[in-house]
C-alpha cells in the first residue's frame, strides 16, 4: 500500500486495525527494556537520584513539541487541501500533545524543587512550555466548542498555526534568554554533554514514549473517524425523518 | 544519600507519568468502544452508510481490532 493510500479514511481505517496491535505489542516491548535500563542507570554525580526524573521530563517535553509539530502540518493540510484525514488527525494529536506537556510540566516542578529550590520560576524555558500546554487546552476548546467539523477544523488550523511561533521559542529559550533551565544537552551541534550511562536510558525512554505516541494517535485518529460516521448517519437519519 | 532525600520527589514523578499515561489509554479505549456502541445502535435501527466499500461496520471493526 502506498503512503498516498492512506489519505482516503476507509483505507486509513484498514491499516489502523491492522497497525494498532502490532505497535501496541512494540511499545511494550521498548517499555520493558527502557525501564530496566532506567533501573540500572547510575545517580549523577551532582544531582544524585533526582535525574531519573529526567527519562520522563525529557520525552514529555519531546513529544509535546512533537505533538504541536504534527499538529502544525496537518494544519497545513486543512488550509490548503482541504483534506479531512488532516483535520482528523490535528484533533487527535491534542489531547495526546496535552497530556505530555502536562507530564513535562509536572515532572520538571518535581525535578527542579530539590535542584533548584522551587517548583517553578517564570524563566523563559518554564513559560514558553506553559504557554504550549494553554495553546494545547484552546485549541481543544475550538474544537469541543464548534460543532461543524469543517468549520471547527479551519478555526482550529489557524489558531495552530499562531501557536506554532511557540515552538523555536521554547526550543531556542535557552540560548536567547539568561535562564534558570539547562542549555541543550542532547540535541545541540557537537556531541551530546550527558555521559552514556545515562544518555542510553534517556533515549530507550524516550523511544519508547514514541511509539507510545504514535500507538496512541493512531488509535485516537480512528476514534475520530468513527466518531464521524456516527455524526453522519445520525445526520442522514434526522433528515430521513423529517 | 541523595536517592533517600528526594525519594518522594522522584517517585511523585513516576506516579504522575503513569497517571497521565493511564489516563491517555483509559480514554482512547473508551471513545473507541463507544463509537462502536454507537455504529452498532445506528445499525440496528437500519441506519448504514450508502459506499459499499465502506470498511468497518461497528462489527468488523471490532473483529480487526
Amino acid at each position: 500500500m502506498a503512503i498516498v493510500d492512506l489519505a482516503n479514511p476507509s483505507r486509513f481505517l484498514n491499516f489502523a486495525n491492522r497497525a494498532i496491535p502490532w505497535l501496541g505489542g512494540v511499545t511494550l516491548i521498548a517499555f520493558a527494556f527502557a525501564i530496566n535500563q532506567t533501573l540500572a542507570a547510575p545517580d549523577d554525580y551532582q544531582q544524585g537520584a533526582t535525574v531519573k526524573i529526567m527519562f520522563l521530563h525529557v520525552p514529555g517535553a519531546w513529544l509535546g513539541m512533537l505533538g504541536f509539530a504534527l499538529m502544525s502540518i496537518a494544519a497545513l493540510g486543512t488550509l490548503v487541501w482541504r483534506h479531512p484525514l488532516a483535520d482528523v488527525a490535528a484533533k487527535a494529536a491534542a489531547p495526546i500533545g496535552a497530556a505530555f506537556t502536562l507530564m513535562c510540566l509536572i515532572t520538571g516542578s518535581l525535578w527542579g524543587r530539590p535542584m533548584w529550590g522551587t517548583y517553578w520560576v517564570w524563566d523563559a524555558r518554564l513559560t514558553s512550555v506553559l504557554v504550549l500546554f494553554l495553546i494545547y487546552l484552546g485549541i481543544i476548546a475550538v474544537w469541543r466548542t464548534v460543532e461543524d467539523p469543517s468549520r471547527a477544523a479551519r478555526a482550529a488550523a489557524i489558531f495552530t498555526l499562531v501557536g506554532a511561533l511557540d515552538l523555536p521559542i521554547i526550543k531556542f529559550s535557552v540560548e536567547w534568554w539568561n535562564t534558570l533551565h539547562q542549555g541543550a544537552s542532547v540535541l545541540r551541534l557537537g556531541a551530546p554533554t550527558i555521559d552514556s550511562s545515562i544518555l542510553i536510558p534517556l533515549l530507550a525512554m524516550t523511544v519508547a514514549f514514541t511509539f507510545l505516541f504514535v500507538t496512541l494517535l493512531l488509535a485516537a485518529m480512528r476514534n475520530e473517524i468513527l466518531r464521524r460516521r456516527v455524526r453522519t448517519l445520525r445526520l442522514m437519519r434526522a433528515s430521513a425523518a423529517s | 544519600m541523595l536517592a533517600t532525600h528526594h525519594l518522594d520527589f522522584i517517585l511523585g514523578a513516576y506516579v504522575a507519568a503513569v497517571v497521565v499515561v493511564a489516563g491517555l489509554i483509559a480514554w482512547v479505549l473508551l471513545d473507541y468502544r463507544a463509537q462502536l456502541r454507537n455504529l452498532a445502535d445506528l445499525e440496528k435501527r437500519g441506519v448504514t452508510r450508502r459506499s459499499a466499500t465502506a470498511p468497518p461496520t461497528a462489527a468488523t471493526a471490532k473483529e480487526d481490532a
